[in-house]
């Protein structure tokens, strides 16, 4: 069930690049149930020219508390990575749907992030490393600095990193490096979307499952408005209700 | 206290709280946040004869208290609506009313007829001012004929509540709601959204995929209640104001320029939640200063 709800920031860490990692507790006590690769949608406070919500990935669910790993973008998400523990927030959520769980536990999957795209990765990875699965993950990022939460992840499963330039891991984006195309059942990938493109080029290639989770923007976050579309096999689907994860095979990136 | 409001003959809201189309799904998408029977009425996502896909990605951008959108009036067409979703809304304990949307007065009237049969229909909302189709939508809304034509293609068609939606991109909006007014409209709801257009500045590319688009929001509401104040002088129909509602406060401006119901539209993207809490804020208003029916207050400016 989603709901709207009052969330105290009780810390919040000042990273790289004005991007902040936020961790929230529920004021009512009570965290809603969250499934990986779901966002919430998050009213910015008294920000002139933030007047609509800013849909932000679910980071982590972890002792209580609520992680959002903020990318500091524009007007809004600037305001929100500036704020200080003990100020509260009015967050919808749950909103959209997550990954798709893989079928069997043997299978070899690969989570691929790119820049603040790597939030959602971080929980569904180790909710997969709770399930028995052995996730793995591969990082990108513009520079060493730009990459986030790395222990976080190696808790989860194993790292493999690339920096546009090279100041860590393997020099290039995602697809530069090997392990991209070691034996994979599924990848799965959150980042910008030229870098989703090029992997879901690729998974098309090597004939792997591929989920991505898409951004558009959006206003409502409830499959209403319809203003997120994204041009599917189906038709326009709201990346906000019907996603934000699609399956590669749904969309017709391969067409354009 | 009476917060019960007559929008047409066998059209009585249990309060002037609707919520606009296009800006709640169908109703269950919110039911989550509010209590669907604690609104005066729900209108429906705009409805047309065919499928529509409505227009390419992006369709929306922000803008200083608002936002421009540029949907186009995406649907399952008419008879989806009839054979599913009818069914899974015609349960809702409010009034729910379709809004209607075509290319001509033949598209218009056919829809109409369609949607006569559904005894859970509370009435029919005739968009004649979407701006973001091609043909049709405001085209009809910018002239009296236009106007006139497709009040009267639905009037002759459906036997139920007509409400005309006009839009605000005209010039002189009173002669507009006239002509709809004689052509046979229960009442008449403004505004719909104001052509508007804005510019990625890095890019330099527009926003929308369409260029312009529909702009909504608090940015609108004193040209909303302006038009509201001169339609409800000039008209006998009841009006149903909108535009940039955010709260009781904003709805009762409109009350007092006149409208007999309001109707709630980009406020539900910002709090999923407004619509009932407005409920609760004219209440309170009318608590507060003895008002013991909206009638004492309707258009006393």
């Amino acid at each position: 069930m989603k709901e709207k709800s009052l969330f105290e920031i009780i810390d919040i860490e000042s990273l790289p690049l004005g991007n902040a990692l936020m961790k929230l507790r529920p004021c009512s006590g009570k965290m809603p149930d969250m499934e990986p690769g779901q966002f919430v949608n998050i009213l910015v406070p008294d920000t002139p020219g933030a007047f609509l919500r800013r849909p932000i990935s679910i980071c982590n669910v972890c002792d209580g508390l609520l992680w959002l790993f903020i990318k500091a973008a524009g007007t809004g998400t600037r305001h929100l990575c500036s704020m200080k523990a003990g100020e509260k927030l009015d967050i919808v959520l749950p909103l959209g749907n997550g990954f798709t769980m893989p079928e069997s536990k043997d299978a070899r999957i690969l989570l691929i992030g790119g820049g603040v795209g790597i939030a959602p990765l971080l929980y569904f990875g180790i909710r997969l490393r709770e399930q028995g699965y052995n996730p793995r993950f591969l990082l990108g990022g513009a520079t060493a600095d730009s990459l986030q939460l790395l222990d976080e992840f190696k808790k989860a499963g194993e790292v493999y990193i690339t920096t546009d330039d090279g100041s860590c891991g393997v020099r290039g984006t995602v697809l530069a490096h090997d392990i991209i195309r070691s034996q994979t059942d599924r990848f799965y990938c959150c980042g910008p979307t030229p870098m989703m493109k090029g992997v879901a080029a690729l998974a098309r290639e090597m004939n792997v499952d591929c989920e991505v989770s898409l951004e558009n923007r959006m206003a409502c976050g409830l499959g209403a408005c319809l203003c997120c579309v994204e041009d599917t096999i189906e038709g326009h689907r709201c990346v906000c209700s019907w996603g934000p994860v699609f399956n590669t095979k749904e969309l017709k990136w391969h067409e354009s | 206290m009476n917060l019960k409001v007559k929008i047409a003959p066998g059209l009585e809201l249990r309060n002037p709280v609707i919520t606009a189309s296009g800006t709640f799904g169908y109703g269950p998408e919110y039911a989550d946040f509010v209590d669907l029977s604690r609104l005066g009425g729900i209108i429906v996502k705009g409805t047309t004869l065919e499928p529509r896909q409505g227009n390419p990605y992006p369709r929306i951008a922000e803008t200083p208290s608002g936002m421009l959108n540029a949907v186009g009036l995406q649907n399952p067409g008419v008879d989806a609506f009839v054979n599913m979703t009818y069914r899974i809304i015609r349960d809702i304990d409010t009034a729910v009313i379709v809004n209607i949307s075509g290319s001509s007065p033949e598209d218009y009237a056919e829809v109409s007829r369609r949607l006569s049969g559904l005894d859970r229909i509370a009435a029919i909302e005739v968009n004649i001012s979407c701006p973001n189709v091609k043909s049709g939508g405001m085209a009809f809304g910018t002239s009296t004929d236009g106007a006139a034509m497709v009040t009267k293609a639905v009037r002759e068609n459906y036997d139920g509540p007509v409400i005309v939606k006009l839009s605000p991109n005209v010039t002189d909006i009173v002669s507009i709601a006239k002509a709809a007014e004689d052509a046979g409209a229960d009442a008449l709801s403004l505004t719909n959204t104001f052509l508007g257009m804005a510019v990625d500045v890095e890019r330099m590319k527009p926003l929308l995929s369409t260029v312009t688009g529909g702009l909504s929001g608090p940015c609108i509401r004193p040209i909303a209640v302006r038009m509201v104040w001169q339609v409800a002088k000039a008209v006998q129909v009841p009006v149903i104001g909108l535009g940039g509602i955010m709260n009781g406060r904003d709805a009762l401006e409109f009350i007092m320029a006149g409208a007999t119901a309001i109707q709630v539209g980009t406020a539900n993207f910002i709090d999923p939640a407004v619509s009932v809490r407005i409920v609760d804020e004219i209440r309170e208003f009318c608590d507060r200063h003895g008002v013991a029916d909206l009638s004492e207050i309707r258009g006393i400016i």
